[in-house]
């Protein structure tokens, strides 16, 4: 089947779906954005949350058909959400930010390519990596506060973490627990992500 | 497979009576599970999602009517008034990515012993409203569940909505997990005090083949609560109603061992959190709520 | 963060910024956060083809038949292979016993083995060709514990078994058996005034890291084969691929993609041999991913245990002797059973001194899942079982269980029962205290003034089972003993390729090892390492992939030490290298040159008192100083076979935890509230990386204390919760505050006097919850996980 919707501002169409295939899937495989991860495909775990029309999901329990004409917002998308949030509502304080491409292509199969197996060879190492302007306050708070160690919970934590900084903006340490309660970390321990919510709600704070 | 999405309800049924075993697919949380998992291959997936009406809800005199898709994380936010009981037990539900797709339709139309609205919507007292191209019937709650993993659905049938009591009364509802959130339930227990027609109402989750009520426990109770005068003079009732309400409550339980729990651990815990839940929603019909109620 | 100690000097560019000591983030934490970073199962090729494996149902059976005709015949497969079809006469791999089948060879050994593969355009068409193999099994009886296996008439799990242990251990169905005897058990335990034994018990886990096994393999036209794979240990990989393959191993280049965690559990092959098989015989490349339930049976397990211990004291509390027996379920294959044998029993008396120990630990073949590494590694079982005999000891004394530890304590200079000197700082004493110092959180948390009980503060969480009612606290203590690096005479070694060279007029130093990055962050430590010693700011990490030497495992707690070491002493041959070009250029210009100890430090070369002498840009101009070197720690001996004497570690790490929980006892449900952990890591390279390790290895052994187990049937060996839904990992609302204190005692042994870290939090983090949940119940609890039914006693 043929499946239209928006992801991260872009329309996409996806031809030959193969009804059975989850959002998850069609992102990874066929839109060219692995971002979304593939731990459990079972919503057990989180780490393929996506924004769908605004709602976190798990877009691994999301079949492909039910997006028609809907609009996801993934990791890859995170940083320009909420750019684009921020200047909606310029009282929230929001770091500089640049445009990032949406990534991928448009239809057909293709996902990460093995170059990008290579990519961060380039990225030289360390400090540079603060005050980028490229990143979502959740994500540059992620990195200071040391939250990621594999990084593979790491694309569906701060999606859940963003809404709820969104909905939230002081959360206490009960309510960052019950809205990442659906995002198992195997790495942290989650005192560092818990630390990263903390840092970008004071960040945010600050700025207003 | 074919993907079916009817826009309308009436093309919904109509879908529906054409191919009798298309799975419909609301939240996807259980039906998507065993597609991913290779444990199932419909001929046809049925997409409720386009039909608007279905995550809608009305509250009525008596009854909320709740349409199927609705998800826990509204029940939870909009219907904690009129239905405390559901949305303790929508807060249970797995995680809140989960609580923002699921539905209780789709908690019935599975209808597994461990869906976790069941027990609220027994003990609350409820109707669900099926529907086919031959018509509509209200299907008591009590008479729903048929089997483990079967419902009184008839192959053209779907959940438009459930009609559930507006609570009259407090209503409490435990679920034991062997994790702190996102679990499946080993077992769990609801109650609805129902001090209009001076009743008590109890569902259990997972301890018996289907969702049951503890009938036995609930007439027992509602005896002793006449006989005491409780309801008129709202005096604590006694540690030995409690706990005759709570041994009859495990004796209500038909459970197996299994790898999330054991049978007797069930029973024990199902007796445990009837008394707990007893005492919490009766503390609050004497007006002594805040000590005793739960939140988060 | 408390900071003690007396660490290494270190007398090379600690004035360049972003050094080590100092908490630099990820080189690859933008990729993280953006999504970008490439783990395996998002690697993405033209034309690619999907690999799905077909696993037993059974876990013991004669294959009587395969038949594949109408998995072949599908449309849109390209392949589908068996045994028969393996290229050479190399078909079993393993990572010190060869005895795991590429695919299954007339007999399935567990529940899950591979015996099939298919490759198909799509993962749906490759599942439903799979589900079209006709599989003929013929059921054997299962071998799942000890009496089975050892009777006198069981089935032999490996017939006709030439491995080097084969020689030594009592039963061909026992993998390895390391006793350890020193002193006379029996004649001091008749000196003690108390004893205590008891049986132990220690559930299966699971390593659950979230990034299920997953690879690409790309044909090449060299007839050799690209391989993008997940893995803890890439050369090791090698060694098992490439002569199955009947390749060289310089045809088969592999490369490590984003690995999504791995704590041991990606030191076996999975996917690999596979995807390579299948990629050679379609000529297209090949992606396989796991889902979590094919994950649950595509890497092996921690082991699961059966421990026997006798501890005596005297009525003064000084610990008289110990016996120990440990029995390890290594399930079907031998995996890294032998290592974790060795490490169980040389480990088994824990951080305490006794001289008199009769010691005993064996591995079995079962046909149960298969057992190898996972964090802590036979050290977390043994500490497990030791942690709680220390307060039967303490509770039979009627002494403190921490004073009772302190007086036991192990410190430097202590004999091991191996006859090995623990020669660096041992602060275990010290551990305990700073943990027991610590204020503890304050009572009845869930309650808030004139609100409803907050119930995301109790046990039961959200699911709302208590209000206040039921609910004990209980306060546990534990510390542990646990090795770094590989043990027992193994030529640990690492490979480090360092290269300086000036890039946009800027020097630029590069580091290339295949060094697996897991998360742990030894990317991050190597730039560090690099800036510190060779005073550049900009570090460029290459890829890890088999171009350069083996950097060894992931694991054991050693790369910072062992790959760290590597890159520090290739950093060190490019300085002389560079200050050799200097002097060659400039020593004309300034007498320091030749007399002074020379720095690099802020891209210059300084002297030791800090005066330039030259510009690094200028030193190097057009040229590049590119080397790359070996690099070893200490040797290690092997433990005798009969009296396990030897010095066959390395070098020791010690955590001690108290647990604080409360325990709803009439529901059996438990909440941990702070799991506070004390640990030395003799230098703190990068302190922000330590705190997390230590963070997350407490974690992992919160979980294996009240809900990880693997459950597999009795009855029929199978697999009973390869899931997310019923192998539950803890969420964050069962995850506590987690403070951390770390020691920097240094070790002068190792570099910078660093202590390998990741393990020892795993170890002591299981005995002090179950402690705290004994000290709230008053309950025995010789189990672990701990399960409600287990409080209950229902």
């Amino acid at each position: 089947m043929r499946v239209n919707f928006t992801v991260n501002g872009r329309r996409y169409e996806a031809d030959d779906v193969w009804e059975g295939e989850s959002l998850l899937y069609v992102l990874r495989e066929r839109m060219g954005l692995p971002g979304s991860k593939n731990a459990c495909e079972q919503g057990e775990c989180g780490s393929c949350t996506v924004r769908l029309d605004g709602v976190p999901v798990c877009s691994c329990l999301v079949a492909a058909g039910q997006v028609e004409g809907r609009e996801v917002v993934t990791v890859e998308g995170l940083a320009d959400f909420a750019a684009r949030r921020s200047q909606a509502h310029p009282g929230r304080g929001h770091l500089p930010h640049a445009e990032r491409s949406g990534g991928g292509c448009a239809s057909g199969a293709c996902g990460t390519a093995l170059d990008k197996a290579r990519q961060w060879e380039a990225e030289p190492a360390g400090e540079e990596t603060r005050d980028t302007g490229e990143l979502s306050p959740i994500q540059q708070a992620f990195i200071d506060a040391g939250a990621v160690q594999c990084g593979f919970c790491t694309p569906g934590l701060l999606v859940a973490a963003d809404e709820l900084l969104e909905r939230n903006p002081e959360p206490s340490d009960a309510d960052i627990r019950e809205a990442l309660s659906g995002n198992l970390c195997r790495c942290t321990g989650y005192e560092k992500i818990l630390d990263a919510v903390r840092l970008a709600a004071a960040r945010a704070e600050e700025t207003v | 497979m074919d993907f079916l999405r009817p826009a309308r309800w009436e093309e919904a049924l109509a879908a529906k009576a054409e191919h009798p075993t298309a799975v419909p697919i609301a939240g996807g949380t259980d039906v998507m599970v065993e597609i991913n998992f290779d444990h199932r291959r419909p001929e046809y997936l049925l997409d409720l999602n386009r039909i608007g009406e279905l995550s809608e809800w009305e509250v009525g005199q008596e009854n909320v009517r709740l349409g199927a898709c609705v998800p826990y994380s509204h029940i939870m936010e909009h219907l904690r008034a009129e239905l405390p009981g559901l949305a303790l037990a929508s807060h249970t539900v797995a995680s809140p990515q989960i609580r923002n797709r699921g539905g209780v339709g789709g908690n019935l139309g599975t209808a597994s012993p461990a869906g976790d609205a069941h027990p609220a919507l027994l003990a609350a007292g409820a109707e669900v409203e099926a529907e086919s191209v031959r018509g509509t019937r209200m299907i008591p709650i009590d008479a729903f569940y048929t089997g483990v993993k079967r419902n009184a659905l008839a192959p053209d049938e779907l959940i438009r909505a459930v009609h559930i009591k507006k609570a009259d009364g407090p209503q409490q509802y435990s679920k034991v997990g062997t994790r702190n959130a996102m679990v499946i339930a080993v077992c769990a227990f609801g109650l609805a005090l129902h001090p209009e027609t001076r009743t008590v109402r109890t569902g259990i989750g997972s301890a018996a083949p289907t969702p049951v009520r503890a009938k036995e426990a609930e007439e027992f109770l509602n005896a002793a609560l006449e006989e005491g005068g409780f309801w008129d003079s709202r005096t604590i009732i006694t540690p030995s109603i409690a706990k005759q309400f709570a041994d009859l409550a495990a004796g209500a339980c038909n459970p197996i061992d299994d790898v999330r729990g054991t049978a007797s651990y069930r029973r024990h815990a199902v007796g445990i959190m009837a008394r707990r839940t007893l005492g919490w929603t009766w503390e609050s019909y004497r007006g002594n709520g805040r000590s005793t109620e739960g939140a988060a | 963060m408390g900071v003690t100690g007396n660490p290494t000097s270190i007398n090379q560019g600690t004035r360049t910024k972003g050094g080590i000591g100092e908490s630099t983030l990820r080189p690859d934490g933008i990729l993280k956060v953006t999504g970008e970073f490439a783990y395996s199962s998002d690697m993405w090729h033209e034309d690619m083809l999907w690999g799905h494996t077909l696993r037993s149902t059974v876990a013991h059976a004669e294959i009587v038949s395969i038949d594949t005709s109408e998995a072949l015949a599908t449309s849109g497969v390209y392949a589908v292979l068996t045994y028969d079809d393996l290229p050479t006469s190399v078909k079993n791999y393993g990572l010190e016993i060869q005895d795991t089948p590429v695919l299954a060879h007339g007999k399935v050994r567990h529940h899950g083995e591979p015996v099939a593969l298919v490759a198909a355009d799509h993962p749906e068409t490759a599942r439903r060709a799979a589900a079209k193999i006709k599989i003929d099994y013929r059921e054997l009886p299962v071998i799942t514990d000890e009496a089975s296996a050892t009777a006198p008439d069981a089935i032999l799990v490996h017939e006709g078994r030439g491995d080097h242990h084969a020689g030594h251990v009592p039963h061909p169905n026992i993998v390895h058996r390391q006793p350890i005897v020193r002193g006379d058990a029996d004649a001091a335990a008749a000196r003690a005034d108390v004893i205590v034994s008891g049986e132990y018990v220690f559930g299966m886990q699971d390593q659950a890291f979230l990034g299920p096994e997953s690879g690409l393999a790309v044909p090449a036209e060299d007839g050799g084969v690209d391989l993008y794979v997940a893995t803890q240990w890439l050369h090791s990989d090698l060694r098992q691929i490439a002569p199955v393959l009947g390749l060289p191993e310089d045809k088969v280049r592999m490369t490590l993609s984003g690995v999504g965690g791995a704590f041991g559990g990606r030191e076996d092959l999975s996917m690999q041999i596979h995807a390579c098989l299948l990629a050679l015989r379609t000529g297209k490349p090949v992606k396989i991913v796991y889902n979590r339930f094919e994950s649950f049976f595509g890497h092996v397990h921690r082991h699961p245990a059966k421990l026997w211990y006798e501890h005596g004291a005297t009525r003064d509390g000084k610990l008289t002797h110990m016996k120990c027996r440990i029995v390890l379920d290594g399930g079907a294959y031998a995996s890294a059973s032998p290592a974790v044998v060795g490490n169980a029993s040389s480990l088994s008396v824990g951080p305490y001194v006794i001289d008199d120990v009769d010691i005993e630990a064996i591995a079995l073949y079962t046909n149960n899942p298969p057992c190898g590494a996972m964090r802590g590694f036979g050290a977390v079982q043994a500490c497990f079982a030791y942690e709680a005999q220390m307060d039967k000891l303490a509770a039979e004394l009627s002494m403190d269980p921490v004073e009772f530890r302190q007086l036991n304590a192990m410190e430097q200079g202590t004999l091991l029962p191996t006859g090995q000197v623990v020669d660096s700082p041992a602060p275990v004493a010290e551990l305990l205290r700073r943990v027991k110092a610590r204020p503890l959180p304050p009572e009845r948390q869930w309650e808030v003034a004139g609100e409803p009980a907050d119930v995301r503060a109790l046990p039961g969480g959200l699911s709302n089972t208590t209000h206040g009612e039921g609910v004990v606290r209980g306060i546990g203590y534990a510390v542990g003993l646990k090795n770094v690096g590989f043990s027992e005479g193994f030529d640990d070694y690492s490979t480090a390729r360092v290269r300086m060279e000036v890039i946009g007029g800027e020097p630029v130093a590069t580091v290339h090892t295949a060094m697996a990055e897991v998360g742990q962050g030894g990317v991050t430590v190597h730039a560090q390492i690099a800036r510190t010693e060779l005073g550049v700011a900009q570090v460029t990490i290459r890829p890890a992939d088999t171009q350069v030497g083996s950097a060894g495992s992931t694991s054991a707690s050693r790369q910072t030490y062992v790959t760290g070491g590597a890159v520090k002493h290739s950093c060190e041959a490019v300085r002389e290298k560079v200050l050799e070009m200097g002097r060659r250029k400039f020593g004309t210009y300034h007498p320091a040159w030749a007399t002074a100890e020379l720095l690099l430090e802020g891209g210059k070369v300084v002297t030791d008192g800090g005066e330039v002498l030259a510009d690094l840009v200028d030193v190097l101009e057009d040229e590049a100083v590119d080397i790359e070197l070996e690099w070893r720690h200490r040797p290690t001996e092997a433990f005798d076979l009969r009296t396990g004497q030897g010095n066959g570690h390395v070098q020791y790490s010690f955590a001690a935890h108290r647990a604080v929980v409360e325990v709803d006892t009439e529901l059996g449900l438990v909440k941990v509230i702070e799991l506070a952990c004390a640990q030395d890591v003799g230098k703190a390279l990068n302190p922000l990386s330590v705190e997390g390790q230590i963070q997350g290895g407490t974690t992992q052994g919160l979980g294996v204390a009240v809900m990880e187990e693997i459950l597999v049937d009795p009855k029929t060996a199978k697999v009973r919760n390869p899931s997310f839904t019923d192998y539950l990992i803890p969420t964050i609302l069962d995850t506590p505050t987690i403070p951390v204190d770390v020691l920097e005692l240094a070790d002068d042994h190792a570099p910078y006097g660093l202590r390998g870290i990741g393990e020892a939090p795993t170890l002591s983090s299981t005995p002090a919850v179950l402690a705290a949940i004994r000290n709230a119940t008053g309950l025995e609890l010789n189990r672990t996980p701990v399960r409600p039914e287990h409080i209950t006693g229902t």
